[in-house]
């Protein structure tokens, strides 16, 4: 629903001609805006201070750019714990600093008690792209593969536990990470067409997207997808399904080809030690389909709202 | 039309309360209609209540049925 | 106990080849939508042989249940309403609860009718008590937790439904040709083999208690074919289903409940097969409290879902199924739910 706001209320009147998280102006300056509404605010694995920097990072460095500055805004409800501040803030500096990026400027509102959920912060982030690196969708063939870096499902699974006071113990982690070494790595190491990070809707709606965009076919391979047990058990109890899950530490990439080498390599740094090959694309098939572990395609479709969970 | 998922039984709290772990995660439950349960049984968990305990002997009695199956060019009876 | 046993895929294919051996054409019903959905997911409906057709029946307490409650419930002010997410989507006559819940309705999705309880300790609070067999005892369960507690915050709508006796009706339809049920295996851990001993004695066809793995799904198919010629109910799933059920969750729900004729949309009324609140927890009974009534909601002319819920056609045979009516849009209430036939088959077979 939202990307169909964008297109029918946003692009139009903006007059913007792509929907993509970040833009690069004269090819080398690439900069991007988000806004973070997460609840609860502090949930295993991380914070709305920690998820405002790397959602930011992760958005510059889609495209291959070394993210360099943000500036961030806050929303504050009134009364907001002074406490509660200082640790987001401080959560916010030590993931800049992992990142190598700086908080350069920022504003601060405060609203009447009840106008918002306790905090909102809304980034700018600007990043740097090196020359020679183009990356776009247009350059995804028929046989390239789909890598993803990592477990898929686990942070809204974390914020499910969290918001609906499930009490599972030890508490699900969310993936909350920044990607720009995984990216850096993909560069170095290989044939890297495009990557877009696999935030809200998760693999499956991503996938979807590069399907309308390039008019190719995908093909999933089941038993191929990174999901942690306990991610899985706890889908099959909820009725979701990780592939349309929200991830805040995975990016999905389309690359030339795979090797056990640049798997091996992935695999020796901390943000994509369980990466792997999930698919490839494809002229054979219309949209993308998922090839279960009997074999079988079956279609994943795109879907227009947010999984719920459900007991039937 | 009725989610239910195998979980194993860790503890047995107070109340016909009792903690699962499911996928290496714990959970508090009512085991009001599993009350033989003991620690170490698993059953099956459908909207934080155990509804039934799993018995492994029948889990390997309905898998026995598989694995004794010839393939079906062996197959003497035809269906 | 390693539940990925169940889902060998060598093991499944060879017993779907297996099955090529019959050759004359079946048509078994799969009762439950837990079943639909696990069918679509491994791809099974396409796997098995030609001649062995699956259709779904009416096994989704979502799409069974008025779209009207929603209406009545939007309306209600100053009241928490707690709910299973599978209801959040269903239209009403103008908006869904997610809708009324974004325009400032305290409505929340709750894994369990413990949560609900959780949530009324220091606010007025209706749980819709939605489900089968499976999830009735839980409901029951929080009615009896309130009043002994006099958790007067706390109320339930019983919104439960009976499969046999939808197994009844349904298969009372002279229209309706099926050779065999695969039963629901969650339903049955609950109220046993006993309550569907009726159907080989008035219908003539079998059933089995099957589980949701593929292995457990392909085996309850193979069961069907193998008694059709004398034809009982059988327990695939005996690793979680006892023949005499869970009495204490069967007690229970007599304890709380009375059974009373029940409207499934789509289906009409169908005799016996829905729960009353009994009075002595009338506190607790939120149709009682809130004094909210139900009607049918007229149908689009053109939907049939009634017959898809009957298992007389199947969700690509009805003229708007996926053109007018999708799981975006939903028109019928086979789509609404995301375990709804169409829903499914939307989903998954196309």
């Amino acid at each position: 629903m939202t990307r169909q706001l964008i297109k029918e209320v946003f692009a139009g009147e903006f007059r913007i001609s792509t929907l993509d998280d970040a833009v690069c102006i004269d090819g080398s300056l690439t900069v991007t805006t988000d806004a973070y509404v997460v609840n609860p605010i502090f949930f295993p694995g991380g914070d709305i201070g920690k998820l405002s920097i790397t959602g930011t990072v992760n958005d510059l460095c889609m495209n291959g750019s070394r993210p360099a500055y943000i500036l961030a805004s806050f929303i504050l409800e009134e009364g907001f714990a002074i406490d509660q501040l200082h640790s987001i803030v401080s959560s916010m500096q030590s993931t800049a600093e992992e990142a190598g990026v700086q908080i350069i400027a920022g504003d601060t509102k405060v609203v009447e008690k009840g106008r918002c959920d306790g905090l909102y912060i809304t980034t700018a982030g600007i990043g740097f792209l090196p020359g020679g690196i183009h990356l776009d969708a247009g350059k995804i063939r028929s046989g390239d593969k789909i890598i993803v870096n990592g477990t898929l499902g686990d942070h809204a699974i974390a914020i499910i536990n969290a918001r609906q006071q499930l009490g599972l113990t030890p508490a699900p982690e969310s993936d909350c990470a920044p990607l720009h070494e995984v990216i850096r790595i993909l560069l170095q190491n290989t044939n890297l067409k495009f990557a877009r990070d696999a935030t809200r809707g998760g693999v499956a709606t991503i996938l979807n997207e590069i399907c309308d965009d390039t008019g190719l076919g995908i093909i999933i391979d089941e038993s191929s997808l990174p999901v942690k047990y306990s991610t899985r058990v706890l889908c099959d109890m909820l009725g979701l399904d990780p592939l349309y899950l929200a991830n805040e530490g995975k990016l999905i990439a389309f690359i030339g080809e795979a090797n056990d080498d640049l798997l091996s390599l992935l695999k020796t740094y901390k943000y994509s030690y369980e990466a792997a090959v999930i698919g490839q694309c494809t002229n054979e098939v219309k949209g993308v389909f998922l090839r279960t572990i009997l074999g079988r395609l079956r279609p994943l479709l795109m879907l227009a709202s947010d999984p719920l969970p459900r007991i039937c | 039309m009725c989610l239910a998922i195998p979980a194993i039984v860790v503890k047995k709290t107070h109340n016909d309360m009792g903690i699962v772990c499911l996928g290496g995660v714990e959970k508090e439950i009512s085991l009001m209609f599993t009350p033989e349960v003991r620690i170490g049984d698993w059953v099956m968990l459908h909207t934080d209540f155990a509804i039934q305990i799993i018995t492994e002997e029948d889990a390997r009695e309905t898998l026995a049925i598989f694995q004794e199956i010839p393939p079906a060019d062996q197959r003497e009876e035809k269906i | 106990m390693n539940w990925n046993r169940f889902r060998q895929p060598d093991l499944i294919l060879k017993l779907i080849g297996d099955l090529t051996e019959y050759k004359k054409q079946v048509k078994f019903m799969e009762v439950c939508g837990s079943h639909t959905m696990a069918i679509g997911h491994w791809g099974l409906r396409k796997l098995l042989p030609e001649n062995i057709i699956l259709i779904s029946g009416p096994g989704c307490p979502v799409c069974v249940t008025p779209a009207t409650i929603i209406d009545s419930l939007i309306k209600l002010k100053s009241v928490t309403i707690t709910t299973f997410g599978d209801l959040m989507r269903v239209p009403g006559s103008h908006q869904n609860l997610e809708q009324a819940r974004a325009q400032g309705c305290d409505i929340r999705i709750v894994f369990s009718p413990m949560d609900a309880l959780k949530i009324s300790q220091d606010r007025e609070t209706i749980f819709i008590g939605l489900g089968f067999e499976t999830t009735i005892p839980g409901i029951a369960f929080s009615i009896v937790n309130a009043a002994k507690n006099n958790n007067q915050n706390f109320s339930v709508l019983s919104l439960g439904k009976l499969i046999p006796p939808a197994l009844d009706a349904l298969l009372d339809d002279k229209d309706l040709k099926v050779d065999g049920l695969i039963l629901p295996g969650h339903v049955s851990t609950i109220i046993g083999m006993m309550p569907y001993e009726f159907i080989p004695y008035k219908f003539g066809i079998g059933g089995v208690i099957t589980g949701f793995e593929p292995l457990d799904i392909v085996l309850g198919v193979k069961t069907l074919i193998e008694n059709l010629d004398h034809p009982r109910i059988m327990n695939e799933y005996s690793r979680v289903v006892r023949p005499e059920g869970n009495q204490i969750a069967l007690d229970l729900i007599s304890e709380v409940f009375e059974i009373t004729h029940a409207q499934w949309r789509g289906i009409g009324e169908i005799p016996d097969s829905g729960l009353k609140i009994k009075s002595k927890y009338a506190d607790f009974d939120a149709f009682r409290k809130y004094d909210i009534k139900t009607s049918d909601l007229e149908e689009n002319p053109l939907c049939l879902c009634g017959n898809v819920l009957k298992g007389k056609i199947l969700p690509p045979e009805c003229p708007l199924f996926a053109k007018t009516c999708t799981p975006d849009y939903p028109i019928g209430p086979c789509m609404v739910s995301s375990e709804g036939s169409c829903a499914a088959y939307y989903k998954y077979e196309r």
